[in-house]
């Protein structure tokens, strides 16, 4: 793996005529977290699925660049809200299933050490169907891993899962992606401000940075400042919408 | 009570049969009733497991053969745009055309043997094994693509390891319907020209007046057919992803 990188994302996007986002920069600094919180239809998506070279559906003018010179969608890792397990692949299968698709030879002990960091030892050999919703998104945590990129795309990972389950799954993806140069992209508030090393509040207007909570990431969930955080993000999204 | 159901609703349409021929008092020529169906069938078993054992080995011949070739075009027009510009148009045309029309010229060229009625089977369940594959071979939910694109997944593997895989239970519904055609076919090929098999006995027997022996042979068939999709049914389970 090469050492995590800044990337700057410096563009606009128009879907057919119509603008989806005007001119915006959005930076992230090299192995932290950023958040990019917004509401449903700003885009913010778009920007994720940008930099990993997906199609977007939307024209992009711009430019994306890593800080270290080197191309940026061959170094990414992308996980989505859908865990985007393979139903008839067992969870071992589907966490080497990167290798397997460059026709590669999977690192058994790497994925092994892997399965067992996220507590799945005693269902490697199950079926997604057969796990529950934390566990599924627990074994896309563990492929994500298994792929070993500088930097991480997370596209709303955590929203479908329950409350608590939510809340072990961030602090359980904060701690395995420490060092590296995550963007993810959430329309909750308290996930950003639980996470966000940085955080950046995208509506219809553009971009607005904001201040994260002082405490190092993850932060506790009852954490004052955080919370306030939670709320004033709240805030700003709902008057940003108005 | 699947069982139970369907042994009622068998006993109800024979009474209904027996009922309308008692009813009627139609001439055992134009209609015989069950019972009669089912006296002419045990006299005539050995005739009519002959005549079954034929058609059966044309339907599976033709059913093996459709379903090779429907996986292959499938593959091939899902893995070529050129293929599905200049096959994809001509496959839809075929269907258009009467299939029927086609057999005496099938037994014209492939002669009054066993091949022009595997023909006639692989014709009629060539279309839907293709396209059903087709189609599941082009849905692929595009979140699984996505995931292969960031992970620079050759497209060889993304077809074995995640296309394939992913249309497998549009293929289980089109090999079930096939199930159902290819005895069609092989029966519309043996009564354009042949000198065995139930198609061919239920055109003689309803030359000969013989209602009875008609029925009995039309009622095999029917329970071949049956039979086959049930099997096919199962063979195919995993493959559609049921429960094991």
């Amino acid at each position: 793996m090469t050492p995590a990188p800044d990337l700057t994302i410096s563009g606009r996007a128009n879907i057919g005529e119509t603008p989806l986002f005007a001119q915006l920069t959005l930076a992230l600094r090299a192995g932290q977290w950023t958040c990019l919180l917004g509401g449903s239809g700003v885009g913010k998506t778009t920007v994720l699925r940008l930099i990993a070279g997906l199609g977007a559906g939307a024209e992009f003018t711009g430019n994306i660049t890593a800080s270290d010179g080197q191309p940026v969608p061959d170094r990414v890792a992308y996980m989505a809200q859908n865990d985007l397990l393979l139903p008839w692949a067992t969870v071992a299968q589907n966490v080497s299933l990167g290798a397997r698709l460059r026709g590669q030879k999977p690192d058994l002990n790497r994925r092994d050490r892997l399965i067992d960091r996220m507590r799945l030892t005693d269902h490697m050999t199950k079926k997604p169907a057969e796990l529950s919703g934390g566990q599924r998104q627990r074994v896309a945590l563990a492929r994500t891993l298994m792929e070993d990129r500088p930097i991480v795309l997370l596209d709303e990972p955590f929203s479908a899962l329950d409350a608590r389950t939510r809340a072990d799954m961030q602090d359980l993806a904060a701690e395995a992606l420490q060092g590296r140069t995550v963007l993810l992209v959430t329309h909750d508030p308290g996930e950003a401000a639980r996470l966000g090393q940085s955080i950046v509040v995208m509506t219809q207007q553009g971009l607005t940075p904001c201040e994260p909570p002082q405490a190092p990431a993850p932060r506790h969930v009852d954490d004052l400042e955080t919370l306030e955080a939670q709320g004033a993000l709240l805030r700003l999204l709902r008057e940003e919408a108005a | 009570m699947k069982y139970l159901s369907a042994l009622v609703a068998t006993v109800f349409a024979l009474a209904l049969w027996q009922g309308i021929v008692w009813i009627t008092g139609l001439p055992k020529f134009i209609l015989p009733g069950p019972v009669l169906v089912a006296e002419t069938w045990w006299q005539n078993r050995w005739l009519i497991a002959e005549h079954t054992w034929i058609t059966a080995v044309e339907v599976v011949i033709g059913l093996a053969c459709g379903t090779v070739l429907g996986v292959i075009t499938a593959m091939q027009l899902a893995n070529s745009r050129a293929a599905r510009v200049l096959v994809q148009p001509m496959l839809v045309f075929t269907q258009a055309l009467p299939v029927f029309a086609l057999a005496p010229l099938l037994t014209l060229w492939l002669g009054y043997g066993l091949w022009s009625k595997v023909a006639m089977a692989v014709l009629i369940i060539y279309f839907p094994i293709t396209s059903s594959f087709f189609d599941g071979l082009m849905r692929t939910p595009p979140g699984y693509l996505d995931l292969a694109r960031t992970m620079q997944a050759n497209r060889h593997a993304v077809l074995w390891r995640i296309r394939i895989p992913a249309a497998l239970p549009s293929l289980a519904s089109g090999m079930r319907l096939a199930a159902v055609y290819a005895p069609i076919g092989a029966v519309i090929g043996e009564w354009v020209g042949s000198s065995q098999g139930l198609g061919y006995l239920m055109l003689l027997a309803n030359g000969r007046a013989k209602t009875d022996l008609m029925f009995a042979a039309m009622l095999t068939l029917g329970v071949f057919s049956i039979l086959l999709h049930l099997i096919v049914r199962r063979a195919t389970a995993r493959m559609a992803g049921e429960a094991r």
